[in-house]
This record gives C-alpha cells, sequence and structure tokens, in this order.
C-alpha cells in the first residue's frame, strides 16, 4: 500500500475563531513502512491522525488530497468515510484504555463493530482468537468485562479489534503513554509484529516519546505547532537530526547513562505559538538559536538527501 | 533526616471493608539533607502511596516514619503545621493541583494566610519575588493569571516556589515532570537539581529509569509494595543484581541502543514481566551486594 | 483538561474533563454532571444568550413579582367574604370570586406568597441538609461515609408523601413554615447523594492535597475548595429542590393537610374540587392556582435546563 498525503489542512472551530491545527501536511508512506509522528502536545500529530480516518467531529477539513492505493480518500465528508473505516484505515484511539464501553464484554463490542462493516463474528472467530494467543491474552478476554482487564490487557484487545479486518493503514495515537515501561514495550513491539505478519500493511505511531520511535519506526517524522518540521529515517533522525527543532528536541531527553552532575541537559526556552493566530513565516523562529531574518518567510518541506526532508532555511536555503 | 522502618499500608477493600490490599510492604529507606532520592516503580508498586504517607495525607498501617526524629504519625495540630513548614510536596497533574476557578496565585494567598500572616504586604511582596526568581519566573508573567493561561511547566514551578517560601528541608516529588512536554521537562529537574545543591532534599518518585538515573543520587526501586533493589544510583543502573531491575532497565526505550541489544547485555529473557497490583505477603528481605548497593535476592 | 470556555481547543487531549462524574439518576431527572464553573464574563454571555434560561428566569420573577405587589393591587382580603358567589372575571373581582364569595385573585396572590416562602424555606433546609451530608460523606469517607450512606438511603426509600401525611395528620401544621421544615426533613436525600458522588471526585484532585499540606482543616477544605467548584451544580440543585418543595407543598394542602386557616395554591384548589367548582363550571377558581403551580414550577425547571447548558459547554449547541 501507499499513502500519499497532499497539503492536508484541518481545522478546529472554537469559540474565537479556528485553531490551525494541521497546516499543509505533505508527505508519502511506502508500502509496508512504519512511521513515528513525533512532537510535543498541542502540535497537532493527534490531529493529523485522527483526520486520515475523520473520527473527530470538532474537526473541520479545510483542504488537501490523502491517496491510499491510489484511492482518494473522502476524508471531508463523514458518511461517505464509513467504508473505508476499519477495513482500509483503523485507528487505536487515543485513551483505548477507556474507549472500551465498561458496561459491555469485549465480545459483543467485536461483534457489533464486525456486523457494522458487514462482516459475520462466526467467520472471524478463528482469526480473532488465533490473534489474541498471538498477543498473549486467551480467548477468554472476549467473555470478560473492560473492568477486569489490566491497562496493558486492554490496550492489546483494542489493538487486536482495531486491526482485525486487516486494514492498509494502522493509525496509532499514543497507545503507549499510560503504560508501565515493561508494558510499553511489549505493545510496542506488538506493533511491529502486526506489520511482520501482514496484519496490517503500514503504520503511523503518534507518540512525544521519540526513543519508543526509535525502537519501532522506520521513519519518523517531527511536526511543530501544526507544521512538519523534518523527515527521515530513524536512524537518520536520531544520530544526525537537521533541523533545529529536533536537535533541542533530542538534546534536551535524559537517557539512562547520563547525569546531572556530569552532564547538564537544557530544553528549548519559550513556548510554541497559539494556533489561533500564528505567526508569520516559520512557526520555532521565536524560539530557535539560529533564526535570522529569512525565517520570516514559511520555510518548505524539501527533500536535502534522498529519504530525508527538512522545513528550514539554514539547512535547506533555496 | 527522613527515615522509613518497615513501613506497611493495608486498604480495607469491598464492601464495609471486608478485604484487604497490602499496597506497601515492609519499606525501609532514608533521605538525608542535600541528597536527591529516587523511587522507582510502576504502576501498582505502592510508590505514590509511600509518598503520601510521608505527607501524612494516609495513615501508615504499620512501622515508623520519622523526621529528625520524632514519629510522624504523633503529630496533630501546631506541630502539623510546623512539620508542613519542612516538608512539602509537588504532584503529577499541574492542572489538577490548582483549584481552576481561582487564580493560580492563590496557592501563595493561602499559605500566607495560614503561615505568614504576620507580614506586612511589602515583606510578602519581597519573599515572593525572591522565591519566584529562585525558580526562574517572573513574577510579570505568571502572578494574576488562570491556571488554564499558563504552561504546565510554569504550573509546576510555581508549586516548588510555594514550597521554598516555607523554607522546607524536603521536597517530595511525586512523578512532577510525567505531564510535562518534553522540552520543558529537564528545565524542572535542572531546577531540583540546584535546589538539591543548596541543600534541600528530595524525594523523587518516578517511574521514569531515565529521569531517575539522571537527577538521583540514591536509587530504591519497588516492585508490588516492596523494596527489590536499592544503593547509590550509579551502582544500582551500572551493576543490576535483582532480575526485575534488570528487566525494568531493559525495557526502557532507549535513544541509541534498541531492545534486543539491550535485553543481551542485561541477561533477561524477551518476554515481558507480568501485571498486577497487590503485595507478596512475605517480601525477600535486602542483602548487602556490595557498599551501598543492596538487592532483595536469596543469599548464596 | 475541559473543552470550556477560555482553553485553546488545540491543547486539548480528547478525553473526559477532569472532576466530571456520572452522579446517580435522580427521580427528578436531575444533571448528572457537575460541569467546571464558566468564568463569569463567559456566563452572562451564555446566560443571556439561552433562551431556556431567560424564560423560565422571566416566567419565576413575573411570579415572583406578583407575589410581592399583588397583595397591593386589589382591595379585597383573600378569605373575606365581600363580593357575590361564583361570580365570573369581572373589573371588579379580577378573577372572579369563589362559591363562598371570596376574590379569587387576593386569594391567587396570597397563595403565590405561600408558595414562595415554602418553596425557598422547605427547599433551602433540604438544601443545607443534603449539601452538609453530602459533602461531609464524601470527603471523609470510611465509617462516617456508610453511616451517613444508611441514613440517607433510609430517608430516601421512605415513602415521602405517604410520611408527610401522617406526620400532618397528627402534629397540626399551623402554618407554612411548620410544613416548609417538614419537607425539608424528607426531601434532601438525592440532593445528598449527587453531592457525596461529586466530593468523592473532587476529593481526590490534587488541589485537595496541596489545600491539606497548607495545613487546612476539614471543614475549610470543604467550604473554601470543593464547595465552590461545584457552585454551578449547587445553584441547580437549589432550584430543583425550590420546585420540588412547592410541588409537594401543593400537593400537601390539596390533600388538606396543610394549615386551613391561611391561603395557599393547592388549597385553594382543594376547596374549588370540594365546592365541585369544575361541575359547576367556575374555572377562574381552579385554574388560576394551577397555572400558578404549573408557571412556577416549570419555569425553574426550564430554566435549570437552560443553566445546565450554559455551565456545560458541551451541551451547547454551537
Amino acid at each position: 500500500m501507499s499513502l500519499d498525503v497532499d497539503g492536508l489542512t484541518v481545522y478546529y472551530k472554537s469559540l474565537r475563531g479556528d485553531v490551525k491545527a494541521v497546516d499543509g501536511a505533505t508527505f508519502q508512506i511506502a508500502d509496508g513502512e512504519i512511521m513515528g509522528l513525533a512532537g510535543e502536545s498541542g502540535c497537532g500529530k493527534s490531529t493529523l491522525g485522527k483526520s486520515l480516518i475523520r473520527l473527530d467531529a470538532r474537526m473541520r477539513y479545510v483542504s488537501g488530497h490523502v491517496e491510499l492505493d491510489g484511492t482518494e480518500l473522502p476524508i471531508w465528508d463523514d458518511r461517505e468515510m464509513n467504508p473505508f473505516r476499519f477495513k482500509e484505515v483503523s485507528i487505536i484511539p487515543q485513551y483505548a484504555l477507556s474507549a472500551l464501553n465498561p458496561t459491555r464484554k469485549i465480545g459483543i463490542v467485536a461483534t457489533e463493530l464486525l456486523a457494522s462493516r458487514g462482516v459475520r463474528m462466526n467467520g472471524m472467530r478463528p482469526e480473532l482468537e488465533r490473534r489474541l494467543e498471538l498477543v498473549g491474552l486467551s480467548a477468554s478476554v472476549l467473555e470478560r468485562f473492560p473492568i477486569e482487564l489490566s491497562g496493558g490487557m486492554k490496550q492489546r484487545v483494542v489493538m487486536v479489534i482495531s486491526s482485525l479486518l486487516n486494514p492498509s493503514l494502522l493509525i496509532a495515537d499514543e497507545i503507549t503513554s499510560a503504560l508501565d515501561v515493561s508494558t510499553q514495550r511489549a505493545v510496542a513491539e506488538m506493533l511491529v509484529e502486526f506489520r511482520d505478519r501482514g496484519f496490517v500493511k503500514s503504520m503511523i505511531v503518534i507518540t512525544h516519546d521519540l526513543s519508543v520511535l526509535y525502537q519501532v519506526a522506520d521513519t519518523i517524522l517531527v511536526m511543530y505547532a501544526g507544521k512538519l518540521v523534518e523527515k527521515a529515517s530513524s536512524e537518520a533522525i536520531i544520530n544526525a537530526p537537521k533541523h533545529p527543532y529536533t536537535q533541542l528536541l533530542l538534546s534536551s531527553l535524559p537517557e539512562v547513562g547520563v547525569r546531572y552532575a556530569d552532564k547538564r541537559l537544557s530544553g528549548i526556552p519559550g513556548r510554541p505559538p497559539s494556533l489561533l493566530e500564528p505567526p508569520e513565516g516559520c512557526r520555532f523562529k521565536t524560539r530557535c538559536p539560529l533564526a535570522f531574518a529569512k525565517c520570516g518567510e514559511e520555510p518548505p518541506l524539501v527533500e536535502v538527501e534522498p529519504g530525508r526532508s527538512v522545513a528550514c532555511w539554514k539547512v535547506a536555503p533555496c | 533526616m527522613l527515615r522509613l522502618d518497615t513501613c506497611c499500608k493495608t486498604y480495607r477493600v469491598g464492601a464495609f471493608g471486608g478485604g484487604e490490599l497490602l499496597a506497601v510492604n515492609d519499606v525501609s529507606f532514608e533521605v538525608a539533607p542535600g541528597e536527591v532520592v529516587a523511587l522507582i516503580g510502576e504502576s501498582g508498586s505502592g510508590k505514590s502511596t509511600i509518598g503520601k504517607m510521608i505527607l501524612r495525607l494516609l495513615r501508615v498501617t504499620r512501622g515508623t516514619i520519622t523526621f529528625d526524629g520524632v514519629d510522624i504519625s504523633s503529630l496533630e495540630g501546631r506541630k502539623l503545621k510546623d512539620y508542613y513548614a519542612d516538608v512539602q510536596a509537588v504532584f503529577q497533574d499541574p492542572f489538577s493541583s490548582y483549584n481552576p476557578i481561582f487564580k493560580s496565585d492563590r496557592v501563595f494567598a493561602m499559605l500566607r494566610h495560614e503561615y505568614f500572616s504576620g507580614l506586612s504586604g511589602s515583606e510578602w511582596k519581597a519573599k515572593l519575588e525572591r522565591s519566584l526568581d529562585s525558580v526562574s519566573l517572573s513574577p510579570g508573567d505568571v502572578l494574576g493569571k488562570y491556571p488554564h493561561q499558563l504552561s504546565g511547566g510554569q504550573l509546576q514551578r510555581l508549586l516548588i516556589a510555594r514550597a521554598l517560601l516555607l523554607d522546607i528541608r524536603m521536597l517530595v516529588a511525586d512523578e512532577i515532570i510525567s505531564m510535562l512536554d518534553a522540552s520543558t521537562r529537564i528545565d524542572v529537574l535542572n531546577l531540583l537539581g540546584e535546589l538539591k545543591s543548596r541543600g534541600l532534599g528530595v524525594l523523587f518518585i518516578t517511574h521514569d529509569l531515565s529521569l531517575g538515573h539522571y537527577i538521583s543520587d540514591r536509587t530504591i526501586i519497588l516492585r508490588r509494595g516492596s523494596v527489590v533493589e536499592r544503593g547509590s544510583t550509579q551502582k544500582v543502573f551500572g551493576n543490576p543484581i535483582h532480575p526485575y531491575t534488570k528487566m525494568l532497565l531493559a525495557s526502557v526505550p532507549q535513544l541509541h541502543k534498541k531492545w534486543e541489544e539491550a535485553a543481551k547485555e542485561l541477561e533477561v529473557p524477551a518476554a515481558a514481566a507480568g501485571e498486577g497490583i497487590g503485595a507478596v505477603e512475605r517480601p525477600t528481605p535486602l542483602v548487602e551486594v556490595e557498599d551501598d548497593h543492596f538487592a532483595a535476592v536469596e543469599p548464596g | 483538561m475541559a473543552v470550556g470556555p477560555g482553553r485553546d481547543v488545540a491543547d486539548v487531549r480528547t478525553e473526559m474533563p477532569a472532576g466530571v462524574v456520572e452522579a446517580p439518576l435522580t427521580p427528578t431527572g436531575a444533571p448528572q454532571t457537575a460541569p467546571p464553573p464558566a468564568p463569569r464574563s463567559e456566563f452572562l454571555y451564555f446566560a443571556l444568550r439561552n433562551w431556556k434560561f431567560v424564560l423560565g428566569l422571566c416566567l419565576v420573577l413575573a411570579f415572583f413579582l406578583l407575589a410581592l405587589i399583588g397583595p397591593h393591587l386589589t382591595p379585597h382580603k383573600p378569605l373575606a367574604f365581600t363580593g357575590p358567589t361564583d361570580a365570573r372575571p369581572s373589573s371588579d373581582y379580577w378573577f372572579g370570586t369563589t362559591s363562598f364569595g371570596q376574590d379569587v385573585f387576593s386569594q391567587f396572590v396570597s397563595g403565590l406568597r405561600s408558595a414562595f416562602l415554602v418553596g425557598i424555606l422547605g427547599g433551602g433546609l433540604a438544601w443545607l441538609i443534603g449539601a452538609t451530608v453530602g459533602f461531609t460523606a464524601g470527603y471523609r469517607g470510611g465509617s462516617v461515609d456508610d453511616v451517613l450512606n444508611m441514613l440517607t438511603n433510609v430517608v430516601l426509600v421512605i415513602p415521602t408523601l405517604a410520611i408527610l401525611i401522617i406526620v400532618a395528620a397528627y402534629v397540626n401544621v399551623h402554618s407554612y413554615v411548620t410544613e416548609a421544615v417538614l419537607i425539608g426533613l424528607t426531601s434532601w436525600p438525592w440532593a445528598a447523594r449527587a453531592v457525596r458522588a461529586q466530593t468523592f471526585s473532587l476529593k481526590t484532585r490534587e488541589f485537595v492535597d496541596v489545600a491539606r499540606l497548607t495545613g487546612r482543616s476539614t471543614r475549610q477544605i470543604i467550604v473554601t475548595e470543593i464547595a465552590p467548584n461545584m457552585s454551578s451544580y449547587l445553584l441547580m440543585m437549589f432550584i430543583l429542590l425550590f420546585g420540588g418543595a412547592i410541588l409537594i407543598g401543593a400537593s400537601l394542602d390539596f390533600l388538606g393537610l396543610g394549615p386551613s386557616e391561611k391561603v395557599s395554591l393547592g388549597l385553594m384548589m382543594n376547596s374549588s374540587f370540594l365546592s365541585s367548582a369544575l361541575l359547576l363550571g367556575s374555572w377562574w377558581w381552579f385554574v388560576p392556582p394551577g397555572l400558578g403551580i404549573v408557571g412556577i414550577v416549570g419555569g425553574l425547571y426550564v430554566m435549570n435546563v437552560g443553566l445546565d447548558e450554559i455551565f456545560n459547554p458541551r451541551l451547547r449547541e454551537l
């Protein structure tokens, strides 16, 4: 499969005007690629992910095209997206732990979801049980209520159900954030396993945790204040980041092995701009140590090397 | 300075408290002045419970907690207030720590009302400004605003400033940066480091090993209510003995090492550990494996 | 983090606003969540634009004004046998006369007075008891909660009207104050339940811990931290108790168990039925008190629905 996103712009309506959550996002994902979508809170990564499946009524599609395997996804219309949801594009929502209706058994939730796509549970049941076993859960979990499961187990159940119909694209929205470090590892490795076994063709893993992305993603796309700032392979982003924001962000992450007494890390001063009235030009310029005159004009995302794009005048002057 | 001796906490569960849940089991450790002690554990390990017991927000079921040799469970009224002038806390969710309908300065006003009612307006103002300065906040930026108008990092620093107003000797920091953005986390963490060099003792409760390793002098690894390993941070991280510690270290996502490599280095089996809450009934006692490094392993 | 006024939508993570809890369903269908109170200016903005709130408020205020000045508008005393019996409404007797020759209009406006008296006093007392029991049980928890809970459940389960009828039959109810007190003492349980649920949830918020660490006592914390956070809910609760008290009072009076020497809307309905006003076609005798009760109580309930929309941004039709 391949995903082609061109100029995607999505706003949220609010009392005080439009919040420009995602502005002109353009990128591609190849078949079998796990792309990590990283950024801090409010950068628009969750919005971008959700807009590809159009599951949030507050979003307002403004412009842009999304093509999945050559077919245009009608992400501007809720109803038209219906046949694509869960079959072609699926999502493991943020806070999946509370996405399960507490008053229904897991099995019932799965049956209803399949029925809404016109698939009968009887036919899918063997496959469902096989997958549950793969993630380390017994089939009896279908007879349980969500409250009887731990956080990690619920997360795995939601993962299995979301990918049951073998979607081409799976969007995982902050699925490891609320988990303990050991469960986090299990869940993240499971994502890769899903891809390796062909349950899912490609994935977008949305998280603020770059270190998890280093472990599981092939490529990483970094967002800041609604704009894409850098895209490259995980190795390249982590070991040789080019955009100043990526560099500063990476240098502010403590790793096991770094101590305060030996090497003082520093954060990025300032705050991200308000997305109601974003500034002209590069949105990072007020916090960027490399900012200069040209930053008043918005830098485009250009390919500086094969497989690496950066949106910065210093890196790609042109 | 602060000392916990075989502390236990049992919760009553079920209708009319029929059942029991042992959340903290036989935990002992100390915090000395000018020292950051990291209390590391996953969810259900009891780390927050220990923090709350130290703060007298929960009662200890068994065991004692002493501060400067005085048993804190005996403190009431005036003495309890004096204790709070020595020990304060900052919690995990900055937006939950402030009453959302009031301005954020209210936390200072409350403190003034309880502890500094004798000070004049200008004296208070000066004191407040000095406190804000020590956490690198400018009064104009943060005073007179509602919590939702400030960022998480600013709110956490305001809480630290509040604690500093009292000239505390120990701070309980319960997951104080886990809800902050990556770029602001390190600033708050560095602030703790600065305060430590001025003699403040910090109990840094976290689930994040990298943060614990960055800032702490000594580390305590907690599992299901019991201590499984403790000692100087460098020794615990550099030479982990207990299998749980090794498993935790192997599961931390690192920026330059893949999980398979880390697991191989630490000789940990690939599968992740099981989950569950509730303590093991009889915890293994700690054995000294080297100087300032103890682990709960069978001796020999 | 609520999608509430004054918060950038881009900052929102799609989760339930902290502090919102599903309170148990009340018999009168009271609002089930305590929404975060809106800052004052936003409140006025929405209040005046919400037609339900404005309509309800105007209706109640109109009746209130009538109750205040009404008795001064008419020369007749409510219980005096002044005029012709069963007279139709005329310029002398605006609402006609009863079959005893009493002026219906002056009875009506006196009845409004007693209705408001019973409502405010009875509703206020129930509010006080309910709030105290609810806050104490919710904040203290443990055995205090168990005991108060049992008490609440017992008073809740007792058929209120039956008890009031029995008590009123034995205790000679001579004044509306007594009636109001009786009503207040029996209609508080659902309010206590709801306040307790909200308090439970607010108690776990960290600002309560911060207040405790400042050396504040339980009573101080409940009054200065918890109650203000529920101010919108407490207000709505009072309005519902107010309306409920008027209804119960009218029912008691209608059954002839209220003060018999005074005037109230319920008593008017009672007298009119006893005198077969319906058969005689003296509609002017029972229609005004009926409309009065419906108008005040209905107005209060409509106001409450409007308040719920104002305080809870997610219910607003944006």
